[in-house]
């Protein structure tokens, strides 16, 4: 006999509500990320130098800006997805479980914050 | 804790096959992955910081332990794409066959491993690290 009403059968959600969205948003992003990803390395390897001049001018620039903030926002969603799954499927004990969510969530966002507002700072400062 | 099993089912798997390898070797290079995100942004601050704080994190970067690291977070970005690729042909419904799946197995190994050499070479023969 299956506890599981029949409404929810048919709105085909599993025991965490939530349905696929999930498994659809690490598709999605990790289609988004394979151009993001492509751009982010070939054009690294295409700058002359990695020295400090070159690297702040090519990271100043609006559409590098642009796209190094969304390869960091799409790359840190993809990841948070990722590290859940491992984390649900290999942490059993329930606080220990919530707790490494909680603080891997907050890590992730702390990551982009800082590398979205190291990104704007290059290209919104004042040239010097 | 639940009674009930829970995927993955470790106990049963046949640690022995190629393609368990390759399945486990994009979580493992994922799990990686976010960690060289740190790296990333680490970078990118550094720069932020002005030519001082970017040359120091040019000699950190450039020291023999951390390029350890990165050209391993090379070769698990590389894989992951890859790997991740072919998961997303996986999801279209095709190439799931076990023939089909452990060619794509040998496929996905080769090609990243190669793709990781291109990058690899271009990184530390390229000049990046030359003076």
């Amino acid at each position: 006999m299956s506890l599981r009403s029949p409404l929810g059968r048919v709105l085909g959600q599993g025991a965490a509500h939530s349905g696929v969205r999930h498994w659809w948003q690490q598709r999605l992003t990790a289609l988004a990320l394979v151009p993001l990803a492509a751009w982010f390395v070939v054009s690294l390897l295409a700058l002359p130098s990695l020295g400090y001049a070159t690297l702040s001018a090519w990271v100043s620039q609006g559409s590098t800006a642009l796209l190094l903030i969304l390869l960091m926002v799409v790359s840190a969603w993809h990841s948070q997805l990722g590290v859940r799954v491992v984390v649900e499927d290999y942490v059993h004990a329930r606080g220990a479980r919530t707790l490494t969510l909680v603080v891997t969530g907050f890590a992730h966002v702390l990551v982009v914050a800082a590398g979205a507002f190291a990104v704007l700072k290059l290209a919104l400062g004042r040239p010097s | 804790m639940p009674t009930r099993p829970l995927s993955p089912h470790l106990s049963v798997y046949r640690m022995s096959r190629y393609t368990l390898a390759t399945s486990i070797g994009n979580r493992v290079t994922g799990v990686a992955l976010s960690v060289g995100l740190l790296l990333l942004v680490y970078w990118l601050i550094a720069l932020a910081g002005g030519p001082p704080s970017y040359a120091h994190a040019m000699r950190v970067l450039a020291s023999p332990p951390v390029k350890l690291i990165y050209a391993a977070l090379i070769l698990c970005f590389c894989y992951h794409l890859v790997a991740g690729l072919r998961h997303l042909v996986w999801d279209t419904g095709h190439g799931l066959e076990r023939a089909q799946a452990q060619r794509s197995a040998w496929v996905v190994s080769a090609v990243s491993v190669l793709l990781a050499l291109l990058i690899l070479y271009r990184v530390f023969a390229g000049g990046v690290h030359a003076p």
